[in-house]
């Protein structure tokens, strides 16, 4: 299986991940791609950037071992994890995650299950800035459930 | 026995320092114990940990609970619920 981490503050380009997933692989049935966007309105007030601070090599460790998970319970090709980091403008790029299988649903699924993870395990926190003041935004329980999802569905498969 | 310490976000900026290293603490074997022993070297301290339930804890780049022993720990992080992707 190919698979990329990588951690940085420059933008990347989704297109050209995608197609570095299907360069020369004749297995490659399906590919979905999710990217996470700087949102420029928040509870109704506009928002200047996000500020993302990370854990520099247990970030990139805690997506592989996610990224080896997700290859353990779905017939993967091809995986890509992009996050980036540093101040991040309104409407601006912030992660990208890539899935290739032979297959839609193996795909669809592998995506959500590692965006759900990075959501509340990998160690990155925002800080958002409006109107000229910053605050750490908090952690939502809506997505610590769908995280755990997860988890409900391993012991089910795993009680079989 | 040193320990090097690691905060993050809001933690980091209660403390008011991205790092430490320190002596392991004689009877302190657990993350939970060693956040009790930090929160009263000082106010800055008390005041990142006020609220012990909602840190999150990392061992040499592995999540923990508080529970874990930290004997052997190289390095051990603490920060708020993650939020990132």
């Amino acid at each position: 299986m190919k698979a990329t981490v990588r951690l940085q503050r420059e933008p990347f380009d989704s297109a050209a991940e995608a197609a570095k997933l299907t360069r020369g692989s004749g297995d490659v049935g399906a590919i979905v791609s999710f990217t996470g966007i700087c949102r420029g309105v928040e509870d109704g007030e506009p928002i200047t950037a996000l500020t993302l601070e990370h854990y520099p090599g247990m970030a990139e460790a805690e997506i592989e071992r996610h990224v080896i998970e997700a290859s353990d319970r779905w017939p993967l090709s091809g995986v890509t994890v992009i996050h980036r980091h540093g101040r991040i403008a309104a409407g601006e790029d912030i992660v990208l995650v890539i899935t290739a299988s032979s297959h839609r649903d193996a795909a669809f699924a592998a995506a959500e299950f590692l965006m759900d993870y990075l959501k509340t395990r990998a160690p990155f926190w925002k800080q958002v800035e409006k109107a000229g003041s910053k605050t750490w935004v908090d952690a939502k329980a809506t997505d610590g459930a769908a995280a755990a999802r997860w988890t409900t569905t391993h012991r089910r498969e795993a009680a079989q | 026995m040193s320990v090097r310490l690691r905060y993050f976000a809001w933690v980091r900026e209660r403390i008011g320092k991205p790092e430490e290293v320190i002596e392991t603490p004689s009877g302190i074997q657990t993350v939970g114990e060693l956040m009790g022993w930090l929160s009263a070297r000082g106010d800055e301290y008390a005041h990142a940990f006020e609220n012990p339930h909602v840190i999150r804890a990392a061992i040499d780049h592995r999540h923990v609970r508080s529970d874990t022993p930290i004997k052997g720990a190289g390095e051990i992080a603490f920060f708020p619920p993650m939020t990132g992707g």
